[in-house]
């Protein structure tokens, strides 16, 4: 292979160009492999780099939040923070849940059935504990609600004053340009009164 | 050379070109740019430097995402980099070591301009931009080594600013002015870090003037005589396009080894103890690239003139560097390069000494011979540029000069054929 590749050499110093059996010369495959390795290596030069803009070990430590439940009562509206996020903890009453199961989820946009928006605890829905991200699915504005006196909009749950979508007290959209459901953080409950989110 | 062809892409290339010429002067500057074909590895540290500059400017622009410039956030910030930020430690480590290998080489370029008299006729200010460069580098240089806000930052800073209060009549209202206040302290930080931000890019200014300089005369060369035809030039690209890669690769060997196995061997193990206002650390050493320069400040330990030694001090360290502005004027040789200049060639090797020599006296503690090596060393550097460079032009006699580069470099029988 050498002594072909030599020879295909001192031919390009007197014709100019060096041609090879196909028509490719040593100096094609020298500049691919030279550019391709370069290539790779720029790619992964530049990777820390681009990486160093996601989320730091810092940041990354705060994405779980422990909630004592214990002094909320029922009708009372909790909000802590996740990750930077409200998060709205709502102890329903039962008139409320109620309302939010008989809703016909045909008829929603996104639709979703209350029991499958509540978690579990020892085998049992803790359905009185209605636990979603208080975001507008929208465009992230945070929904009024959670305070005495709040406008809460047509169905008792939420309503967003920027664009005016309206969320029922499951947290489902059930009015305005919000295209889903408040979302439902991943948390479990550590025991019967209280969660750990994230 | 016009782009032909009649693709889609040549169209639209040609399109622009017609509105733009972009790509007409890449092509005149790298295609048809005529080089000397006589270059040696001595001219990679130009495209090295600008390489640096780059990549200085890219990991700084990163770091400064994550870092606070706040008197009380700053160090843990830069803590958190170090240990919280993906690639953080990393990102830190090549710019705090850029810092030294974009001194390194611009220090090897500049000797290289000075074996070669690459400052001589017509390219003194291509020369006098390059010190322009040299001076904005040390600025940027000391204001991001205080940025970290260690105790080596804290002092350093408080040494280079009180420089200013070596200024008769005015000196310390200066010093107060460039503080924001009566210590060094956090708006001081804050200054620091807006102009450390703003200097690169004036830098890189300063950078395109020395390109279009250099490219108006073209590249001077290890036999320092004039192009005289076709026969003693190469196009940039791609011989000096491949040269200068191959070049960066070895370069980028050399810098990754510090950066990886000794990030912290050319820093100060101090600079990791936040900076505290109320306790100075044993030691006070700058950066190795300004060691020379820190020498020949305290070398001055006596009046001179009546003027009182810490004033001599200062105005002799800016000297120093202000000194290389003249150098053009100072060289009263015709003869550009060394190799045919029998006694210049082996001054310029003591001037290495010397420079080297008070590097070594600037990171020793100013106490018995130390002191008296670093005078006769300040001496020395002055008396280089002030009386052996005028003098030696004069009294020397050059070695005969190559009728050409093609000559010199393929034979003579090889140039005349051509």
């Amino acid at each position: 292979m050498a002594d072909v590749a030599q020879s295909q050499v001192s031919q390009g110093h007197t014709q100019g160009h060096a041609q090879g059996h196909d028509g490719e010369t040593r100096r094609d495959f020298l500049t691919l492999t030279a550019s391709a390795l370069g290539v790779v290596g720029l790619a992964s030069a530049i990777w820390p780099f681009i990486d160093s803009l996601n989320p730091a070990k810092d940041t990354l430590a705060l994405s779980t939040t422990e909630v004592d439940l214990g002094p909320v009562q029922a009708g009372q509206r909790l909000t802590v923070v996740w990750q930077g996020k409200p998060v709205f903890i709502d102890h329903r009453t039962d008139a409320e849940i109620k309302a939010a199961q008989d809703v016909d989820i045909s008829t929603l946009r996104d639709p979703q059935k209350d029991s499958d928006r509540v978690q579990e605890f020892q085998g049992k829905k803790q359905t009185e504990w209605l636990v979603v991200v208080g975001v507008c699915t929208h465009l992230g504005c945070i929904p009024l609600g959670q305070k005495q006196g709040d406008d809460r909009g047509a169905y008792g749950g939420w309503f967003c004053p920027c664009h005016g979508s309206v969320y029922d007290t499951s947290g489902r959209r059930r009015d305005g340009p919000a295209p889903a459901n408040l979302a439902v953080p991943p948390y479990v409950f550590t025991s019967a009164t209280a969660i750990k989110i994230g | 050379m016009p782009v032909t062809g009649t693709g889609r892409a040549s169209r639209i290339i040609r399109w622009v070109d017609y509105r733009l010429p972009f790509v007409a002067m890449l092509e005149h500057e790298m295609n048809e740019y005529p080089t000397p074909r006589n270059l040696n590895y001595w001219w990679n540290f130009g495209s090295l430097a600008g390489m640096i500059l780059v990549i200085m400017i890219v990991s700084g622009i990163v770091l400064a995402m994550h870092y606070t410039p706040e008197a009380n956030l700053a160090f843990d910030s830069v803590e958190r980099i170090m240990r919280d930020v993906n690639y953080g430690w990393l990102i830190r480590y090549i710019h705090m070591n850029g810092a030294s290998m974009f001194f390194l080489i611009v220090y090897i370029h500049l000797f290289r301009g000075l074996y070669y008299g690459s400052y001589k006729y017509p390219r003194e200010l291509l020369w006098m931009l390059g010190v322009v460069i040299l001076l904005l580098m040390m600025a940027t240089a000391f204001m991001g080594y205080v940025l970290p806000w260690g105790q080596m930052s804290y002092w350093g800073a408080t040494v280079i600013t009180n420089l200013f209060s070596a200024i008769p009549v005015v000196g310390q209202k200066v010093v107060t002015l460039l503080w924001g206040g009566f210590v060094v302290a956090n708006p001081t930080l804050n200054r620091f870090f807006s102009l450390h931000y703003l200097l690169p890019f004036v830098i890189v200014g300063v950078v395109v003037l020395h390109l279009v300089a250099l490219h108006s005369h073209g590249s001077n060369n290890p036999l320092g005589i004039d192009h005289r035809g076709p026969q003693d030039s190469i196009p940039f690209h791609p011989y000096y396009t491949i040269k200068d890669l191959f070049g960066l690769c070895v370069f980028l060997i050399f810098y990754a080894i510090i950066v990886f196995y000794m990030p912290d061997a050319l820093g100060d193990a101090q600079n990791y103890i936040p900076a505290n206002s109320l306790q100075t650390p044993p030691d006070i050493v700058p950066e190795w690239y300004f060691l020379p320069f820190y020498a020949i400040l305290r070398s001055i330990t006596f009046d001179v003139l009546g003027i009182p030694s810490k004033l001599v001090g200062v105005l002799l360290m800016f000297s120093s560097i202000l000194v290389l502005f003249v150098v053009p004027w100072l060289d009263t040789s015709r003869v550009r390069s060394a190799r045919f200049r029998p006694i210049y060639k082996w001054v310029f090797w003591l001037l290495v000494i010397d420079v080297i020599t008070l590097g070594y006296v600037g990171h020793h503690p100013p106490q018995g011979s130390i002191v008296t090596v670093g005078q006769f060393a300040t001496l020395y550097y002055f008396v280089h540029f002030l009386i052996l460079l005028p003098l030696i032009g004069k009294i020397e006699r050059p070695r005969p000069l190559p009728t050409s580069i093609g000559a010199a470099v393929l034979g003579s029988a090889a140039a005349g054929n051509d």
